[in-house]
């Protein structure tokens, strides 16, 4: 098995002293890439009605635009050496006031160009996708302005060379997310969805504004180079306490334990959205915060191990969920958190795993957005019914829906050679030579959850598309249009063969490594052969169990009667509840009272008593209006009398 | 050129224009016309102004001094500095938007009533660019004082149905605060070298009084800054003026007189009570901080709209007060900007509100939903508009109020996290307002002749959004025009920056 051998390299001494040079030829045009689909949903939005026919198509289009310069980029960048690529785009001076100086620029190199590729295809087959799907909407030039505006606000996320232009395109990835999550929002249960997102969002928000406050005041600057640059500098306590304000905003972008609870009810939105924001590319985000600020993680083992913990929770939280869940989208919300666990356990493991987090986010991308559309197309078939209780036997009916889903199906659960199985057995791997204690518990943690994984992920597959079909009485499944199966189609491909592309080949590590240097890990705990067999033990075993329960045997059209165990899982482990019982309902007595208080005390009790005294003044002066001139003109020489007197004091 | 009296100039212009309304014959008809002329007009001769202030200069410009009343110490003395300046450029750039927003809001019935709204907008534009361009702390007074003449009467006589009390409370509120000033502005005279411009600001800064008299001096100026801001707890009067106004009345009120109390803080507590100032720190950053949260929880809790609004202004100016009051070059450039901004955000909120108040007749929120359906485009403005009420990267508010954040947290970090928990809660005053608005199905009892937005309304609303762009992408150059003067404010109380942990010695503290 050489092709997952660890490759050797020759480490680069310091990732971080990696300068960025002016941006020339191609990369100077990065910004074009932010500026078309910007361009596209700025002129769907203001433009209205007259680009209803042709909007759609313009953003289509431009969306492939941004590719296409992207890729121009991509092959400017891998003809020049590879400590040379990393280049700056200057746009203009934002925000300069004291000691704070910030510019709206781009940072090109291979870690956000890896990015830019991933989102411009993934984003623009989706585009091409949504052409079938969103054909009947009456709103569908809004839809499509949005998914440019995501587009591009992912573009600037993941371009940005500081952290305050980061923040702008994370808090505009926010309000695209918000926007389609709440697209169908005439259902009142949609728009509570899109609060939920964007407010759960916004408690990691502000822990992320938080850590820049805490930059500027220990570096003196927001932009990358200079923070990563000086992070040496900082004190332990200070680069741990950036490190978990850091860790909090990326828990909240990326549906990590504990800002989770939004991401379920995030697929209220239609389903290329689910496919692109709430699996491919915005949730990653908080991966790609923390692989971006490496720098800072790399010498703060604590904040590290925070990242490692809340991946390793995740991952096994999302995958008990996605266990319990009958709702297709909400199953494969499940499986988004976990996977993202997984990166984020890769991530918090340090340097062995920058290069498998970002690996196994663009092959998660691949077949994450492939099952997504896929689901997109079963719904299509079934008439928007999303209760896998009353699919099954569709292979028949979907064939390329059946035969594109099974390939992303196989990259998750981690068939070998497909994507998946290269990416995250590496993971796997890697969580095994951590340190210590660690090793153990975060290794056996990624070994259960791949286990868990082809147990759930399976029970979708064969609950969808094998078995007795438990049709409602009025579906009469069908293919869907070539615009959405071509899609369906290239994704599929991508997550059969990309791993297999990618990693032994080199290309990936080689273009990640002047981004990331090269580490070895430690010594693993067990040998790869060893951890290898028992993840495929696991993952047999998984597929098995589910084909038995989900496959062979009779699968009740209604959720039956459960354990607390499926129960709890069926409810999110009671998230809901939790935030209900504890923020909403306390929150809300709070707003309550204060609103009374500040009727009752404030304004009657503490000013509102001024006011009154006031009035009855007013009462008292009245009665001095008496209507006699003699009074008036007495009041008069006393006030002249006091003029004069004052005058004469003061010279 | 710049021997011109400009400010004499633009001060006297909507004044002129008020005076001319008056002097129209009953029932003429085209007061509203005559009117925006005048503000446009204003606007035009302010951006005159604009280009003669040289930006990059601190100090007080275009200064025009003429003895007034020699007797008393006091001068007509205008001047302005950047943060002044970009005040009264706020001001005549709402003035017009508001005339336009308020072009139905009186019918012309024959009488003198339509005439007289316009006249008082006129007459209140003209006190604003007084107040702001003062520099005389007397004239100040004055102008501070006769500010409330026009807002009483346009709350009192063109208000909704509780007009006369909320008339009333704000008058009374804001005449305790003057007089309590007034005690102040005459006991720093004594305190200065008197004589027959005793009451210029430039012969008041640098006294060094010191000691108790100072303190109380401070606390004079300050409460009444303190409730004109409108800060916590001294704000109750706001939602029940912002209520009763009409929505342009609102929009001037929250959006300009309101800055006067910040405005005064940084002009007149800070740079004439240095001393008092930092004694006072600690106390105001408290009362900030609970105008920060105090005001975005009961945003939430509101069922009326104005009264919504009202309190994110609170929240609002809760940050602007936080900002000055952290003395920090980003902390207090921060709060200016954030002044401009939210006159943007707070006008675009209120006309808009207004809009929709106009169709459905009522300021309760629980009569909408499903308005989105019925008029897309003020909905969706009304949802650009929250956002740059609740701060969103990319809007003209996001960079104040981040500023003021990280440049608080430079001093007072345990204030700077306190506050920024503004930012989660604004997200929920916003967001569920626009919730009840504009989301759920489309309302069945509303007669099918409700418009989307007229092309009046239009005009109203797109110089706004452009506002928000334009400061949200490029406030370089507003940036540019108020630093300087923060600097300038800085040095007069006497403090530094901090200086950024690794750059001073290599390890935190």
């Amino acid at each position: 098995m050489s092709v997952l051998e660890t490759s050797v390299g020759v480490a680069l001494a310091d990732p971080s002293a990696v300068t960025a040079v002016e941006a020339t030829g191609t990369s100077a045009l990065a910004w074009l890439v932010i500026a078309l689909p910007l361009l596209g949903a700025a002129l769907l939005l203001v433009g209205g009605r007259v680009t209803d026919t042709f909007g759609p198509l313009l953003a289509t289009a431009l969306s492939w635009g941004s590719f296409v310069l992207g890729a121009l980029i991509v092959v400017q960048l891998y003809g020049r050496a590879a400590e040379d690529r990393s280049m700056s785009v200057q746009l203009w001076d934002w925000v300069s006031a004291g000691e704070l100086s910030v510019h709206a620029g781009l940072l090109v190199d291979p870690l956000s160009m890896a990015f830019v590729l991933l989102i411009t295809f993934v984003g623009s087959l989706i585009h091409v996708y949504s052409l079938g799907y969103m054909a009947n909407d009456p709103d569908k030039r809004r839809f499509f302005a949005y998914l440019n505006l995501f587009v591009a606000a992912m573009l600037i996320l993941v371009l940005a060379d500081s952290y305050l232009v980061l923040f702008v395109g994370w808090e505009g990835v926010g309000l695209a997310s918000y926007l389609l999550i709440g697209f169908w929002n005439h259902n009142p249960a949609y728009a509570s969805a899109a609060n939920k997102a964007f407010v759960v969002n916004r408690i990691g928000d502000f822990a992320l504004i938080i850590a820049m406050a805490y930059m500027l005041a220990t570096f003196g600057a927001l932009d990358f180079a200079t923070v990563h640059g000086s992070a040496g500098s900082a004190t332990q306590t200070t680069l741990t306490i950036i490190g978990l304000l850091l860790l909090a905003g990326a828990c909240g972008k990326s549906a990590q334990f504990p800002l989770q609870s939004w991401l379920g009810d995030a697929m209220a939105g239609p389903t290329p959205v689910s496919a692109l924001i709430h699996a491919a590319t915005m949730v990653t985000a908080g991966v790609y915060l923390v692989a971006r600020s490496q720098a800072i993680y790399d010498l703060t083992p604590d904040a590290r191990l925070a990242v490692a913990v809340v991946g390793a929770i995740t991952l096994l939280y999302g995958a008990i969920v996605g266990c319990a869940k009958d709702d297709i989208k909400k199953a494969l919300a499940a499986s988004t958190m976990s996977q993202i666990g997984y990166m984020m356990l890769a991530v918090g493991l340090g340097p062995i795993g920058y290069i498998y987090a970002i690996f196994h986010l663009i092959t998660h991308g691949f077949f994450k957005a492939g099952m997504f559309l896929g689901a997109g197309s079963v719904m299509h078939a079934m008439n928007d019914r999303v209760d896998m209780r009353r699919f099954g036997a569709l292979s028949r009916e979907v064939k390329i829906t059946w035969i594109t889903f099974g390939a992303g199906w196989l990259a998750i659960i981690g068939f070998p050679f497909t994507a998946g199985w290269f990416s995250k057995d590496h993971i796997i791997e890697s969580a095994f030579s951590a340190p210590g204690w660690q090793g153990w518990v975060f290794g056996l943690v990624a070994l259960l959850g791949a286990g868990i994984t082809a147990f759930y992920m399976s029970r979708l597959f064969f609950m969808t598309f094998h078995g007795k079909a438990r049709w409602e009485d009025d579906i009469h499944p069908h293919e869907s249009p070539l615009t959405m199966t071509i899609p369906m189609m290239v994704l599929a491909v991508g997550s059969l063969v990309l791993g297999a592309v990618l990693y032994p080949t080199g290309l990936l590590s080689g273009w990640l490594e002047p981004v990331f240097g090269h580490a070895e890990g430690h010594e693993s705990l067990l040998p790869l052969i060893a951890i290898q067999v028992s993840v495929f033990v696991l993952m047999v075993l998984g597929v098995g169990l589910a084909w038995l329960r989900y496959g062979r045997d009779e699968v009740p059209q209604v959720a039956p009667e459960a354990s607390f165990a499926t129960r709890a899982a069926r409810q999110d482990l009671f998230q809901d509840e939790f935030n209900e019982q504890f923020l909403r309902r306390p929150g809300a007595a709070l707003v309550v009272g204060l609103e009374t208080a500040d009727k009752d005390v404030v304004d009657n009790a503490m000013v509102g008593g001024t006011s009154r005294g006031l009035a009855s003044l007013a009462n008292v002066v009245r009665q001095a209006q008496n209507g006699f001139v003699r009074s008036y003109a007495l009041t008069m020489l006393a006030g002249i009398v006091a003029i004069l007197g004052a005058v004469w004091v003061i010279q | 050129m710049s021997d011109m009296p400009w400010l004499t100039i633009l001060l006297a212009l909507p004044a002129l224009g008020a005076l001319a309304l008056v002097l129209m014959p009953r029932g003429f008809a085209r007061s509203r016309e005559l009117a925006l002329g005048v503000s446009l007009v204003t606007l035009v001769l302010a951006l005159f102004v604009a280009v003669e202030f040289i930006v990059g200069n601190g100090h007080i410009q275009l200064q025009e001094t003429y003895s007034w009343i020699p007797q008393f110490g006091v001068s007509f003395a205008l001047g302005v500095d950047g943060i002044a300046l970009s005040m009264i450029l706020l001001s005549v750039i709402l003035v017009p938007i508001c005339l336009v927003a308020a072009w139905d809001d009186v019918p012309a019935d024959g009488t003198r009533r339509q005439q007289g709204y316009v006249a008082w907008i006129l007459l209140l534009e003209a006190m604003m660019i007084g107040v702001f361009a003062a520099t005389d702390i007397f004239l100040f007074y004055v102008f501070f004082e006769a500010m409330l003449v026009p807002v009483y009467f346009l709350i009192g006589q063109y208000g909704g149905p509780e007009r006369a009390r909320a008339a009333t409370t704000f008058l009374l509120y804001s005449l305790l605060g003057g007089l309590i000033m007034l005690v102040a502005v005459i006991g720093l005279y004594v305190a200065g070298p008197g004589g027959g411009d005793g009451f210029l600001l430039e012969n008041l800064t640098g006294l060094e009084i010191g000691g108790v008299t100072e303190k109380l001096l401070f606390l004079g100026f300050f409460i009444a800054f303190a409730i004109k801001a409108p800060m916590f707890p001294v704000h109750t009067w706001l939602p029940q003026a912002a209520t009763e106004a009409r929505p342009s009345t609102a929009v001037l009120l929250v959006g300009v007189l309101d800055k006067v109390g910040t405005f005064g803080m940084l002009r007149y507590c800070l740079q004439l009570f240095p001393e008092a100032s930092q004694w006072a720190t600690p106390m105001v950053l408290v009362l900030a901080v609970i105008s920060i949260i105090y005001g975005a929880l009961l945003a939430i809790g509101q069922k009326d709209m104005m009264r919504l609004i009202a309190f994110t202004s609170i929240s609002h100016f809760g940050f602007i007060v936080l900002g000055i009051f952290a003395m920090t070059t980003i902390s207090q450039t921060g709060s200016t900007l954030y002044m401009v901004n939210h006159g943007f955000t707070t006008a675009a909120l209120f006309l808009i509100a207004g809009m929709l108040i106009a169709r459905r007749g009522s300021r309760n929120i629980a009569d909408y939903g499903g308005w989105q359906r019925v008029t897309p485009l003020i909905a969706g403005t009304l949802l650009v508009s929250g956002l740059s009420g609740l701060a969103l990267p990319g809007l003209n508010a996001f960079v104040s109020e981040f500023m003021v954040i990280i440049g608080t947290f430079q001093r007072y970090p345990a204030a700077a996290v306190l506050g920024a928990t503004g930012v989660i809660l604004a997200a929920l005053y916003i967001l569920l307002w626009y919730q009840k608005i504009a989301t759920g199905p489309a309302p069945e009892n509303l007669s099918s002749t409700t418009r989307d937005m007229t092309v009046r309304e239009k005009f109203v609303v797109a110089p706004l959004v452009a506002a928000f762009l334009v400061l949200g992408f490029y406030p370089k150059p507003v940036i540019e025009m108020l630093e300087p003067a923060v600097t300038t404010t800085l040095q007069h109380v006497g403090v530094t920056d901090p200086a950024s942990a690794t750059s001073a010695d290599g390890s935190e503290g």
